[in-house]
């Protein structure tokens, strides 16, 4: 028979009880799946489209014509000095990819539900990857955002190495509501509606269409608690230089982004093991 | 070949059922969710009842309970169970996508599981796409993948339309993708739930014979399946569950019979009221079916036969009346009659009294599969005097009939065995 190896993959399965550990390797043992996943999510979003990947440019283009026109032009919001299509689209890149990465992976359960009660791999590939899956999107659109910033002769500041900070830290925040959201939605499918209300409440709780400066004074620390207002706040300072070094603020977005997660880890984790009995 | 590749000790698995969702809202389902450290805790503390007033314990299930075995490395084992005997909750512990409530598992190797086939298959991408999709999905690796790729599209048969979306496919080459893209997997330890069971007649036999031909690479496999014959022709040892637990870990051969004899839920005896035809002079008081001499029963090995025994009442003495039964597959179309009277060499005097038939139908006859019988007794083109249609239902089991990798009823309901000669040797072709 079999000749088998002195190092072998032994598996035990048991009942846990309780909180368990959240075995972050297992991802990385199965980050072929996770590509895979990223890349079935991103061209099965482009699938029987005519448009393709044009979408990609489209969606923020569209909603920032939009914005200009109601909040720009209309309502007359100030934008920081800067010409408000950009001062907005400097905001909706970050916020499109939040809000497409945690839709993503709030939902990722759900529409994997034929893969959960048929085959076993970490759970937690199916969120992240859904998370993931919005970055080549923001990659595409932001081409837009610097052929206007080149329109508008606007040169980005030094600070724009820091992009990708703000970026992992939308990220985060998006994963981790994402996981929260995710097992939820398997448990009750109300999630599944009351997600939108979520991400536009959110969206309205960060200075996208608004610069924060009309955020008063006394209320900017409960304000901050957003991750997200870091994220766009880091954008325009990085991008536009407005609103200034958020500097130490930005200690209060990274430690609500990183709590998300890591409850969002744990909360998933405990409620992973019976995923496939909930279904 | 000492090795051991599972170890199941105690396993067990408690469903709760119609006890999730009944929270009122969302938030005091929310908080329930959260709290539910504590809930189980005091679950313990107050095990009476719990905040909807049923007893908590009531509404459990165990789908499997107690289940202890070992496989050997390089075994095959099968496991046999009616539906809901727990077959399927087992492979899905063993293969992790269900945690058990008590005991454990060890598994000494890699897993492939393989509880359906195209898991993760996605209309929209096409043949190719899907191959390495669904191979991912399987935990086979990129490069792994990329090696096999022709095998995969040569065994599926597919090659011409491996740039379509699968959504074009026909159902058939779809499972015929699905399924190679499965039975390139070549982990240590197999876990194969019932894919069999799709797919024509040819195909199925092309399946079989990739998983005889796994087995004989020295894999360790657990096969779950419906299928007696195939059963019996891959798995030397097979295991039966009956309502959780294991009944039996013995021989296949030994299993499949046990397992063919447990009581069926189609009754194999009825007994009628008379009193329903009560100017007739000869009625039906109660029809059995059983294999050989044995007690009723419904599920009939193929190999074995059967018996019909027919219990008659004739109110006075009768003369020129027959008795038949019949036999129809579930479609309704009748297979055979056989009269009492070419049996009897014509119609004989029937006393008044009880009367005791039996009708001997030999094994090796009727397929496997399900059928219904009839009863009728009647004076040939004059009158009929008593007619059960669908008496009773019963099905024969594969057993290792001569057809038994052709699964379904393509082949007919009859099972034959004639003669085939050659005429001379093989001539060269012009």
């Amino acid at each position: 028979m079999t000749s088998r190896a002195p190092g072998i993959h032994t598996t035990l399965i048991e009942s846990i009880q309780g909180w368990e550990p959240l075995k972050l390797k297992d991802i990385w043992e199965y980050r072929e799946l996770l590509f895979f996943l990223v890349w079935r999510d991103i061209k099965v979003s482009y699938a029987r489209t005519a448009l393709g990947v044009a979408w990609a440019v489209l969606k923020p283009v569209a909603t920032m014509v939009m914005f200009s026109i109601v909040f720009g032009w209309l309502v007359k919001v100030p934008s920081d000095g800067v010409p408000y299509p950009i001062f907005v689209l400097t905001a909706l890149l970050p916020w499109q990819l939040f809000a497409r990465s945690m839709a993503g992976s709030s939902t990722a359960l759900v529409a994997n539900e034929n893969l959960i009660t048929k085959v076993y791999f970490p759970r937690l590939v199916m969120p992240f990857s859904a998370a993931v899956a919005g970055i080549l999107d923001i990659a595409i659109a932001s081409v837009v955002l610097l052929g206007m910033m080149w329109f508008y002769h606007i040169v980005p500041t030094t600070a724009v190495w820091t992009l990708p900070f703000f970026m992992m830290l939308a990220m985060m925040t998006a994963l981790g509501v994402g996981l929260w959201l995710s097992a939820l939605n398997l448990l009750y499918r109300d999630v599944g509606h009351a997600s939108p209300f979520l991400t536009q409440l959110w969206m309205f709780a960060t200075p996208i269409i608004y610069p924060s400066s009309l955020v008063s004074e006394s209320l900017r620390v409960v304000y901050w608690l957003n991750p997200m207002v870091g994220v766009v706040e880091g954008f325009r300072w990085a991008l536009l230089g407005t609103g200034g070094n958020p500097g130490l603020m930005l200690a209060l977005p990274v430690f609500v982004a990183l709590a998300l997660l890591l409850s969002g880890l744990y909360f998933f984790r405990r409620l992973e093991r019976t995923f496939a009995d909930m279904v | 070949m000492g090795d051991l590749a599972i170890r199941v000790h105690d396993l067990g698995k408690c469903y709760r059922i119609g006890h999730r969702r009944r929270y009122k809202s969302f938030g005091e389902a929310l908080t329930a969710t959260l709290c539910s450290p504590l809930k189980s805790a005091r679950a313990h503390l107050s095990p009476v009842a719990n905040s909807n007033g049923v007893h908590e314990h009531d509404d459990t299930l165990w789908a499997i309970k107690d289940v202890s075995f070992e496989v050997k490395c390089g075994e095959i084992i099968g496991i046999i169970g009616r539906n809901g005997s727990g077959k399927s909750t087992l492979l899905k512990i063993l293969s992790r996508i269900t945690a058990p409530t008590e005991g454990y598992a060890q598994i000494m190797g890699r897993v492939g599981s393989l509880l359906e086939v195209g898991t993760g298959f996605h209309g929209d991408l096409t043949g190719r796409e899907n191959v390495y999709l669904n191979g991912a999905i399987l935990g086979m690796k990129n490069a792994e993948i990329r090696r096999k790729f022709d095998e995969i599209v040569a065994f599926a048969e597919t090659e011409r339309f491996l740039d379509t979306p699968v959504k074009h496919y026909s159902s058939g080459m779809y499972l015929r993708l699905a399924f190679a893209v499965a039975a390139h997997l070549e982990p240590e330890i197999l876990l194969v739930d019932e894919v069999l069971a799709v797919g024509d007649a040819a195909f199925q036999q092309k399946c079989l014979g990739k998983i005889g031909q796994v087995a004989n690479e020295g894999r360790t496999v657990l096969f779950v399946s419906h299928n007696m014959g195939a059963m019996v022709q891959l798995c030397p040892r097979a295991l039966l569950l009956s309502a959780g637990k294991i009944v039996l870990m013995d021989k296949t051969e030994a299993v499949v019979s046990s397992y063919l004899s447990e009581s069926s839920p189609l009754i194999p005896d009825v007994s009628l009221d008379t009193s329903s035809n009560p100017n007739s002079p000869m009625v039906l008081t109660r029809c059995q079916i059983a294999a050989g001499n044995e007690s009723p029963r419904s599920a009939i090995s193929v190999a074995s036969g059967f018996q019909v025994r027919l219990s008659v009442l004739a109110r006075q003495e009768i003369l020129g009346a027959d008795i038949c039964i019949r036999v129809s597959n579930m479609l309704g179309t009748p297979l055979f009659t056989a009269n009492l009277s070419s049996s009897m060499k014509g119609l004989a005097k029937i006393k008044s009294g009880v009367h005791l038939f039996t009708v001997d139908v030999p094994g090796h006859f009727l397929a496997p599969d399900t059928y219904s019988l009839h009863v009728g007794i009647h004076r040939p083109n004059i009158e009929l005097l008593d007619v059960h249609d669908a008496i009773l239902t019963f099905t024969i089991e594969e057993s290792g009939s001569a057809m038994w990798q052709y699964c379904g009823r393509d082949y007919g309901n009859i099972l034959v065995d004639f003669l085939w000669s050659q005429e001379g040797e093989a001539v060269a072709p012009r």
